[in-house]
């Protein structure tokens, strides 16, 4: 019987919330620059950066701020030309406060480092080798914009004995709302490839492949023409199901490994490497002009916002500003989230500087930012159903919930990526990922005394 | 829960086509009894906010009538009602807390402690108006016990039997809701669009019944009834469509509720064909409901990560 050729995905799990891609017409619109910014110097997984300026300090644009500590560090950059105001604890987007750079404005433009090719023009020969790649990388402060915030440089080094195939390229942004990396897709096509190409050479491989939720056909499309000369580059449509744009969900889809759960579980353990688009085109602008991470693209949205849209965003505006921007503060204003309503984190203030892992900000009215009446389990399985990673989110919930944290642990509570499918589905409104969430801080911390002992 | 209800429309019509006015009424004093019940005991016993409005007593109390014959006597269906949702839903918890299915409990208790009463159906097609309804006939499953008993073959009983498209339709004896396939089936099939069940302890449960059936049919064919009479008779319909598919007494897993669709089918037919009873499917379902903890122990999904395809 003829095998009939079927949309990719993942296997198991999902779900389909509604896509509210209320700015996926909006071109990437410029911002005007901010008064200040606050640039925090954690803002990636690893050690701390330390500032090298002092207060009183003036810097230029795209000058280095704060140097990486080590190899799983990165730097940090002054996003604008101006005045060391403070270096201070300030608010962040986990709630916590943390040691962040802030720089006043001097002055009405850019003061430009003196090594950044500011020319419109596409750079397409690669002519750094893949060391030089790494360490360009390092300096230029490039940590995975997809959210997570993982040093770049460090993930194209590849480990002895480890080895990697395939280079993944995440275009499927499957979160509700959010549309930046869409808009990059579309705009920046010739750049992203040239990005793709410097990130193989740096892995010394030749097999790429782009993966898109079919709800985007025109990027799928543009790029695919975009790199129709070039064999090492596939793309592919992925069906639209939420978390498609999961790692583990990704690599399984697209190459069909599966990547080993924590502690051990990444990319590299199934022989990829795995870099949002953001990340891409930062790194197209970080090797072929010189420049280093200042400014991403953020997607400000909600329905009761007057102009949603698509912003470039120097890093650490206050977000206040991009929202300003957008029309202002709508008043029926419930929740500002960090990320899509799956899995993003509500802001506790709207002064909170913008990270370089924020892509998208989306603002819930009253009306929605509250959860409904929590209710019985009905145990009618759902939440096992559309959990993707084949876990029981009824039964460690529960387990969590009575202190069984170590049969909790053998059901596998760790392997959770807290994608939120659960919650989402459940009937009875039941905060299934919160007491999970609860059950893998206990448990992890039951396995670091374990471990040391 | 609205759903189900819906689903539950068509073997209601049925049951006045075929039982007439009498069957309706049982239906509803059982909701209004389970209803009252509930909230009795949640308002003034448990002291805690009632929660009729859910819908899931009116759901048992439907289950339950379907599962009594027209002519019960009222008493017995409050008092069903009063098992069903006192003792086998509200004393574990309540609702999501029950290991056993409540309209069943309630039904087993009727037939252990009323056995006449609940095992004389009226003669169908009867009258529908009057409530009057002293005239009894055995159901297609109580013949067929009867005759092979006395040493009948299953072949020399077909006349007394309806045809199989009687048996599809539900021009037959038995309890309220059990009668029509064609009724139930409307509501099967409503109830997967809606998904609100999937297929798994349907399809393995009348499969299971269907197959196991024919195995022995096979080896004897005038000692066993034919499997597509298996099916079609008593409560295997209702049993497979509403009663095994309650989330709160079936497994949370795709494996786990094949094994216990396919445990329900067998033991149904055990008891029918070698059990006291000419009908196995409230018992069978009851004592798999029993075995659901363990199903649900050792049926765990597929753990990502953790099988072949692991790099």
């Amino acid at each position: 019987m003829k095998k009939t050729k079927q949309i990719k995905s993942f296997p198991q799990g999902g779900v389909h919330p509604p896509d509210f891609k209320l700015t996926d017409q909006k071109q990437i619109e410029n911002m005007p620059l901010p008064e200040k910014v606050a640039i925090h110097i954690s803002q990636h997984i690893g050690k701390p950066a330390n500032p090298i300026v002092k207060v009183g300090d003036k810097v230029k644009t795209g000058q280095l701020i704060a140097k990486g500590d080590g190899f799983i560090s990165t730097n940090y950059h002054a996003s604008i030309t101006g005045t060391v105001q403070k270096i201070e604890d300030v608010l962040d987007q986990t709630g916590y406060k943390n040691k962040a750079v802030i720089i006043k404005r001097e002055g009405t433009t850019d003061d430009w480092i003196p090594e950044v090719d500011l020319t419109p023009a596409i750079i397409k020969d690669i002519t750094y080798s893949s060391e030089e790649i790494r360490s360009k990388i390092y300096e230029a402060g490039i940590i995975g914009l997809g959210g997570a915030g993982f040093p770049s440089h460090v993930k194209l080094s590849v480990p002895d004995g480890k080895k990697i195939e395939f280079l993944l390229i995440n275009g499927v942004e499957c979160e509700p709302y959010l549309t930046s990396d869409y808009r990059l897709m579309l705009e920046k096509i010739e750049q992203l490839i040239v990005g793709i190409q410097i990130i193989l050479k740096a892995l010394d491989i030749n097999r790429a492949i782009i993966g898109i939720e079919a709800n985007k056909m025109d990027a799928i499309l543009k790029l695919k023409e975009g790199a129709k000369d070039i064999p090492q580059i596939d793309v592919v449509a992925l069906r639209v199901q939420y978390p498609q744009g999961g790692e583990r969900q990704l690599v399984k889809a697209l190459i069909n490994r599966e990547i080993p759960p924590p502690p051990k579980g990444l990319p590299i353990d199934a022989g990829c490497a795995v870099f949002n688009v953001g990340t891409v085109y930062a790194i197209y602008e970080a090797i072929q002009k010189n420049k280093p991470l200042i400014e991403r693209i953020v997607t400000l949205t909600g329905q009761s916002l007057k102009n949603p849209s698509n912003f470039l965003v120097r890093i650490g505006t206050p977000i206040k500003d991009v929202i300003d921007q957008a029309g202002g503060l709508p008043d029926d204003s419930g929740k500002i989230l960090s990320g899509g309503p799956m899995m993003g984190k509500a802001l506790a203030k709207i002064e909170i500087p913008l990270a370089k892992t924020i892509g998208g900000l989306v603002i819930i009215p009253e009306s929605q930012a509250t959860r409904n009446e929590v209710l019985e389990c009905i145990r009618c399985g759902k939440c096992v159903s559309v959990c993707p990673l084949g876990l029981e989110p009824y039964l460690i919930m529960a387990l969590s919930q009575k202190g069984a944290f170590d049969r909790a642990e053998q059901e596998k509570i760790l392997n959770c990526c807290e994608c939120a499918c659960c919650s989402y589905i459940c009937p009875s409104n039941r905060p299934l990922l919160d007491y999970i969430r609860l059950g893998k801080t206990v448990v992890n911390q039951i396995k670091r005394t374990r471990d040391t002992k | 829960m609205y759903s189900v209800i819906i689903a539950l429309i068509p073997a209601l019509a049925v049951s006045f086509f075929i039982f007439g006015l009498r069957a309706i009424l049982v239906v509803l004093l059982a909701v209004i009894s389970a209803v009252v019940f509930e909230y009795i005991i949640q308002r003034y016993v448990l002291k805690v906010p009632a929660t009729i409005s859910d819908g899931s007593a009116v759901i048992t109390g439907i289950l339950l009538a379907y599962n009594l014959p027209s002519n019960i006597p009222w008493g017995l269906v409050i008092l069903g009602s009063f098992v069903a949702i006192g003792i086998a839903k509200m004393s574990f918890g309540g609702l999501g807390k029950n290991p056993f299915n409540p309209a069943l409990v309630g039904r087993a208790f009727l037939l252990a402690s009323f056995p006449v009463a609940m095992t004389s159906w009226p003669k169908p097609l009867l009258h529908r108006l009057s409530l009057m309804d002293g005239i009894t006939a055995a159901t297609p499953l109580g013949i067929v016990k009867e005759g092979i008993k006395n040493g009948q073959t299953f072949n020399e009983l077909v006349p007394q039997l309806p045809t199989y498209w009687d048996l599809f339709m539900g021009k037959m004896g038995g309890c309220i809701g059990e009668v029509s396939t064609f009724a139930l089936l409307i509501g099967f099939l409503y109830l997967l669009y809606k998904k609100v069940i999937s297929w798994h302890i349907p399809v393995s449960m009348v499969a299971s019944v269907f197959i196991l059936s024919g195995i022995f049919w096979l080896s004897n064919p005038s000692q066993y009834p034919d499997p597509l009479f298996h099916i079609l008779t008593g409560g295997v319909m209702l049993g497979a469509i509403f009663m095994a598919t309650d989330y709160v007494t079936s497994p949370m897993t795709p494996r786990g509720m094949i094994i216990y669709g396919i445990s329900i089918g067998i033991l149904t037919v055990v008891i029918r064909l070698f059990g006291a009873y000419p009908e196995g499917v409230s018992f069978a379902i009851l004592i798999m409901n029993g075995f659901v903890p363990i199903i649900n122990r050792y049926c765990k999904p597929y753990r990502f990560g953790e099988g072949k395809q692991r790099a």
